[in-house]
């Protein structure tokens, strides 16, 4: 997405020199500034799904997610305020209210970015009442498991493998609140006819929904492998 | 600290596997100075077996799984001024609550536990408390005044917040909590 | 085909339209349909056969005349005589004494001056009137000749800026300045550009963008290869519901027409201007009607909505220039074209130009499809047109917007309805549907009913719309037990304001609406559930206690 005109910006009042067509969370992130995302991961198309990334520019009323929204020139962006820190927890929350997450059974308890940002924004409980309908745990794969009650629909999973292992294996079915991980068209993990068992999806699951039965996660985990290939196709 | 000044203090256990309790003696050395500032009026640590009036702090451990909790929990409720929930079970349901996945029914959770898993003698009890329909968290059923995640917490988490509250400030949670 | 010969084909039909003395309009859209318009119909016909008037009264099948609930509906002309719940046996009724003898029946005709007085129609200016089904109608009462003058008098920069002095905003419901879009789309230099017609109505009520397809599916036609010219594109898509079976048949034929006199397609009317445009049928999803879930559903994906920017006015369809409006605004095009911005301008109010067509449903006595002039106020709407509730009830709240609109007051009826004002009140536009609500009506249920719509109807991308929704109905659905607390209603509204902020696209951020509005003007009816565990209106407490 890289343009051919320079830009300048002011992110929390810092100046920044970014690329046209460049992202304001690719521009922060070199200028050190971190903006909490849980979709967003480098070397995947950018998704907009889950507004943590969401920062304020100034000018407009709206929130804009730091992840898709292009930088301009003049642009003057605060990442960190009360009402986003407000909205963060709130998402947090959500995400951690939406499926029966029970960290303490959990196999990526303590490698698990949705715990970790539940820690960083101090969510010491949950204002809403939690969900615990059961959904599909897919065993059939030899060494791959899809369990539904971690997804949080990232589709950092769907988009590695469309994108990066260029397969498109998994997708989602349903809508909504319904909303599920599939690999095929439905289709069992193990008897699936497309899927090359290269792991990736496991290894930027950001939770412990896809994971390497048998494996510690901490050695399946790797957030950079997407745009560790893509640096090497370009070679 | 003269002993009038001391705080009256409770522990309570409800769902859960006492893990937090075992977290909360593990704050060792610390545990000679909380016993300085409180008076523990009711635990089960101890061997008091109504909860009395006028206490100044509970921490409750555990979830509320069945009527004979909510009672007590309601009660405790009534007679604390400090109300503090520790560890994922009170906060969130935890695993206690893995059973509401199970169609929210307690009699099919009956049937699993004490008949189809039965080497002998599949009979569903009757004397015990009755099941509610769903596990809870505290604070789906009474107003919590704080919160200390984890699974279990670590005593150094348990100790700061009942530092500071007993100090009368409010505990910092951001960085510090965490589930599981 | 070229200019001249589309206006002898007008002067053709006036002629043949002229050799009939009366006209008899049976109105066959989707509203009379199924009162058995088609039955009525025939026995016009054949009651004009038995009676040897081929010749002298012409028996036509017409779009909708907005009197839905009397259906079915026909009017004759000359005189505009409108009869209501017209029967088989009463059709012939109606030829023998209006037809033949000149005296309308008058214990059939439509009495309620009322509903039509304050109307003011454009979008639907041919609805009823005219022969959808029949090109030649529409071009001998006008038709496509704003198309011939923009392609032989103007240049896409005059049209833009006509457009532009008009003050036309997007009906679609967020109320964009339409020039200043095509403004965006033609600047771009990327090509293919594309047009996209948003017929795509999904809002339960709501039917007006169905009624004008059903009725006039050239307006919509002409006014998009008029915004194609402007903007430089040559290939537009009309997307339309699949629910919509008879607009979908009716746009078919319409194209088919439309591309037989060359007036879609390439060359049109012997210039150099190509512009082809094909009917897409929307799958089912409510939230395929967004901009860009539109985008993904014609690109054959699932009808999930992307962040803007990037616009679609710079990358849509497959990344090019796209123009996205809804059918009712591109109906105003070539009336625009033909009388002027100027003269479009002065219709409504200075910032908020022209009319707005509302399906006004719930209780009230006339429900229908009306178009209104922009500033009108909701009084005049719900109690002059409508009639206002039914004798022996009270109005209680009005439903502005679609499900999720906002729930108004009786001390919100005087605003004038244009965009701003309707979102300080906190309504929308939104799709143009108007619900009235009377006393019989819980507004914790109202809420629910209209959350519980956008919870299913979410597409699951981002989390506050997916998640925040469904614990926003599951907070109402505790209210509604009984087992609601008094700090149910902070969070609800913390919840709403967060939906609403951070959303992805607009159904999440206008979902909580309903929720917001309905605590800010009946709070009372929250708290009666909550602290009395009552339902004012006798409705909740219905759903079995779960602990």
């Amino acid at each position: 997405m890289s343009g051919t005109g320079v830009v300048k910006l002011k992110i929390d009042g810092v100046e920044v020199t970014a690329n046209e067509g460049e992202t304001i969370l690719s521009a922060a992130k070199r200028a050190g500034i971190k903006i909490p995302a849980l979709c967003y991961l480098d070397g995947l198309s950018s998704y907009g799904g889950c507004r943590l990334c969401i920062v304020e520019v100034k000018g407009s009323p709206r929130l804009f997610p730091a992840c898709t929204t292009p930088v301009s020139n003049g642009m003057e962006v605060t990442t960190d305020s009360p009402k986003l820190r407000k909205y963060r927890k709130m998402t947090i929350e959500l995400l951690l209210s939406e499926k029966p997450h029970i960290c303490a059974i959990c196999i990526a308890n303590g490698n698990c970015e949705l715990q970790d940002l539940a820690r960083e924004f101090g969510v010491d409980h949950l204002r809403v009442e939690r969900e615990w309908k059961s959904q599909k745990i897919d065993l059939s794969h030899s060494f791959l498991v899809l369990d539904n009650n971690r997804c949080i629909l990232c589709t950092r999973c769907l988009r590695v493998c469309d994108e990066i292992e260029g397969v498109h294996a998994l997708d989602i079915k349903m809508r909504g609140k319904d909303s599920q991980i599939i690999i095929d068209i439905d289709d069992d993990w193990g008897s699936s006819i497309s899927c090359t068992s290269c792991r990736k999806c496991a290894r930027v699951c950001p939770v412990g929904a896809i994971y390497v039965r048998d494996e510690p996660i901490s050695r399946t985990k790797n957030k950079d492998i997407a745009q560790f290939i893509l640096l090497r196709r370009r070679r | 600290m003269s002993r009038e000044k001391r705080i009256n203090f409770a522990t309570v256990w409800l769902s859960g596997c006492s893990g937090c309790h075992m977290s909360f003696l593990d704050q060792d050395e610390l545990l000679i100075d909380l016993s300085q500032k409180i008076n523990l009026v009711y635990s089960p640590l101890t061997d008091v077996k109504v909860f009395p009036d006028d206490v100044d702090v509970t921490i409750v451990e555990g979830a509320i799984g069945n009527v004979e909790q909510m009672e007590l929990l309601k009660k405790v409720r009534e007679r604390t001024k400090i109300l503090i929930a520790i560890g994922d079970c009170a906060i969130t349901g935890n695993v206690p609550a893995m059973r509401n996945i199970i169609n929210n029914s307690p009699e099919e959770v009956l049937k699993r536990a004490y008949v189809e898993t039965a080497d002998k003698n599949p009979i569903i009890p009757t004397e015990v408390p009755k099941l509610l329909r769903r596990v809870l968290p505290l604070n789906e059923v009474i107003k919590v005044d704080y919160y200390i995640p984890g699974c279990p917490p670590p005593a150094s988490l348990i100790n700061y917040v009942l530092t500071e509250v007993l100090a009368g400030r409010t505990p910092v949670m951001e960085g510090k909590a965490k589930y599981g | 085909m070229k200019p001249d010969d589309i206006l002898r084909v007008a002067e053709r039909e006036a002629e043949k339209q002229r050799a009939y003395k009366s006209r008899i309009n049976v109105c066959c859209s989707s509203g009379c349909l199924p009162f058995g318009a088609l039955q009525v119909l025939k026995a016009f016909e054949s009651a004009i056969k038995e009676y040897g008037l081929e010749g002298e009264c012409k028996v036509s099948r017409t779009g909708c005349i907005g009197t839905c609930s009397v259906g079915p509906v026909a009017l004759i002309e000359p005189g505009g005589f409108l009869y209501q719940n017209i029967t088989p046996e009463n059709a012939k009724e109606i030829v023998k004494r209006h037809i033949i003898s000149g005296e309308p029946v008058k214990e059939l005709l439509y009495a309620n001056e009322a509903f039509f007085k304050k109307q003011y129609r454009l979008v639907l200016r041919n609805a009823g009137r005219i022969d959808p089904l029949r090109i030649e109608e529409y071009i001998m009462v006008g038709g496509y000749s704003a198309l011939i003058k923009c392609l032989t008098k103007m240049t896409p920069k005059e049209v833009i800026d006509e457009v532009i002095a008009s003050g036309l905003r997007g009906r679609g419901g967020a109320g964009f300045p339409t020039g200043q879009k095509w403004n965006f789309v033609a600047r771009e230099k990327a090509t293919p550009k594309y047009v996209i017609a948003n017929l795509d109505e999904g809002d339960p009520g709501v039917f007006a963008n169905r009624t004008l397809a059903e009725a006039d599916p050239h307006a919509i036609i002409e006014g998009m290869t008029i915004a194609a010219y402007a903007v430089g594109a040559e290939k537009g898509y009309i997307y339309v519901r699949a629910e919509y079976p008879l607009a979908v048949q009716t746009l078919r034929e319409a194209l088919k027409q439309a591309k037989s006199m060359n007036l879609v397609g390439e060359n049109i009317l012997e210039t150099q201007f190509n512009f082809d445009i094909e009917l897409r049928m929307g799958a089912g999803a409510f939230v395929a009607g967004e901009e860009t879930g539109i985008l993904a559903s014609i690109e054959g994906r699932r009808a999930t909505p992307r962040p803007r920017p990037p616009y679609p006015a710079t990358s849509g369809l497959w990344g090019k220039p796209t123009l996205i409006q809804n059918v009712e605004t591109l109906a105003n095009v070539p009336l625009i074209i033909l009388n002027g911005g100027n003269w479009f301008a002065k219709i409504g109010t200075p910032k908020c130009t022209g009319t707005k067509c509302f399906s006004l449903t719930g209780k009230v006595n006339n429900p229908g499809l009306i178009e209104v002039p922009m500033g009108i106020t909701l009084r005049e709407i719900v109690f002059e047109i409508g009639g206002g509730v039914p004798a022996g009830r009270k109005f209680k709240a009005v439903l502005v917007g679609g499900p999720s609109g906002g729930c108004l007051p009786e001390s919100a009826l005087d605003l004038p309805i244009d965009y701003e004002s309707l979102t300080k009140a906190g309504a929308i536009m939104g799709s143009g549907g108007i619900v009235v609500i009377d006393d019989e009506s819980c507004m914790v249920d109202t809420a629910w009913f209209f959350t519980d719509f956008c919870v299913d109807e979410s597409c699951g991308k981002c989390v506050p719309c997916r998640v925040g929704l469904l614990k926003m109905r599951n907070i109402l659905e505790r209210i509604m037990r009984g087992e609601g607390r008094l700090e149910d209603l902070d969070l609800l509204q913390e919840l709403g304001e967060y939906v609403r902020d951070v959303s992805l696209c607009g159904l999440g951020q206008t979902a909580p609406n309903p929720i917001l509005t309905t605590l800010r003007y009946f709070r009372d009816e929250y708290i009666a559930h909550i602290v009395d565990k009552k339902c004012p209106a006798g409705k909740c407490f219905r759903l079995e206690a779960e602990i």
